[in-house]
């Protein structure tokens, strides 16, 4: 009987600035444990093959959003995801697609951290302020919170065509999160000018992929597509009623 | 600084099966409007009377055009089944499931093809 394999090989992407033209593959040979996530392959890399390895991680329990790579292919959270998946092995180990790489697996998301603000992700109340705790009925809680359950992970922009082809695309997660605060019961804010522009909503032709990356189940996708009816019965709204009556 | 820009390759829509399905729905836009054309030209045919009719009939059935018309009738049937896909997801009607949505798209459409193939066909 064959030994069971107690190793695989991570082929893991590798670019220095200003010294590599463009990012190589390398090839490490990790211990496989089934309790090991392709973090934890990193992490032995680093600490005990080679240090000069980059990439980002905080939490390595799916919260924080930073461990974001191209895992053969597709857009994963390292720390969500096992190596035992991938064995015999190789598994390819690739920084983010559609973002700039900084260095080895680092990409750099500043793109989207200037699109965020411009969504208002922040309650917007008109009139008074109640004192004391802003109630809502877990009813009201229910129509958002899947979407607040985002964690600026960018695997959905990783997934996008559509933001790979068109960077001005203001992507799934950040549309999702202006359709967090649209939904809140405690929110009276206008986003159309941003969301329900050519590089909002309208942008999106329906890949459907950011939906299935997405490791929090927050549905981007789902989120467009309603505003997208949301925004359309506005347009249709300001075209025929008067202004008094629109709302 | 000097960051490394990934490039989209030229087949970036070959990768995965998602991204064709995507392709060809966008593409699928060409056959409608095709089918636009075609209902149009139809329609100029009748008003020129039985034999311009008989022409078109003709014409239909034969070579290309109708090579051209199953290909267009397959394209638009994808679009309209994607296009119902999302359809759930657009609307979300308080204490409805989104199947029934789903569903009642279906109907909606089944019940205006009969009505258009009875007006045509009586
Ligand atoms: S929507 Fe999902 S995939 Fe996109 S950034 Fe938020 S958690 Fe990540
Ligand atoms: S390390 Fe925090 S989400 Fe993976």
């Amino acid at each position: 009987m064959a030994r069971k394999r107690t190793t695989i090989t991570m082929e893991v992407t590798r670019f220095r600035p200003g010294e590599d033209s463009e990012p190589t593959l390398q090839s490490y040979e990790v211990p496989l444990r089934k309790e090991w996530a392709v973090l934890d392959g990193l992490n032995h890399i680093k600490d005990h093959l080679d240090g000069t390895l980059s990439y980002r991680w905080s939490c390595r329990m799916g919260i924080c959003g930073s461990c974001g790579m191209t895992v053969n292919g597709k857009p994963q959270l390292s720390c969500a995801t096992f190596l035992v998946d991938y064995a015999p092995g190789p598994v390819r180990v690739e920084p983010l697609r559609n973002f700039p790489v900084i260095r080895d697996l680092v990409v750099d998301i500043s793109d989207f951290m200037t699109k965020l603000p411009k969504v208002k992700p922040w309650l917007i109340h008109e009139g008074e302020t109640p004192e004391g705790e802003f109630l809502q009925t877990p009813q009201e809680m229910d129509e958002y919170k899947k979407y607040s359950m985002c964690i600026n992970c960018m695997l959905c922009y990783s997934a996008c065509p559509v933001y790979a082809l068109e960077p001005e695309f203001l992507g799934p997660a950040a549309i999702a999160l202006g359709q967090r605060y649209n939904l809140d019961s405690r929110d009276d804010g206008d986003r159309r000018d941003v969301l329900a522009s050519a590089e909002g909503v309208w942008a999106c032709t329906f890949v459907g992929e950011c939906s299935t990356a997405c490791p929090k189940g927050v549905d981007p996708a789902g989120a467009i597509q309603r505003y997208k009816l949301t925004a359309a019965v506005a347009a249709l709204k300001d075209f025929l009623l008067p202004r008094g009556a629109r709302r | 600084m000097s960051a490394y820009r990934q490039p989209v390759s030229t087949f970036w829509w070959l990768h995965q099966w998602s991204y064709l399905l995507f392709v060809l729905r966008e593409l699928s836009s060409v056959f409608v409007a095709w089918f636009v054309v075609y209902l149009l030209l139809a329609v100029s045919a009748i008003a020129d009377g039985p034999a311009a009719y008989q022409d078109f009939v003709a014409w239909s059935g034969g070579g290309w055009v109708l090579v051209l018309n199953v290909v267009a009738l397959a394209f638009v049937l994808l679009h309209a089944v994607t296009w119902f896909a999302l359809a759930p997801k657009a609307m979300v009607v308080p204490h409805v499931p989104p199947w029934v949505v789903l569903v009642g798209h279906y109907l909606a459409w089944a019940v205006l093809s009969a009505a258009v193939a009875w007006l045509v066909l009586r």
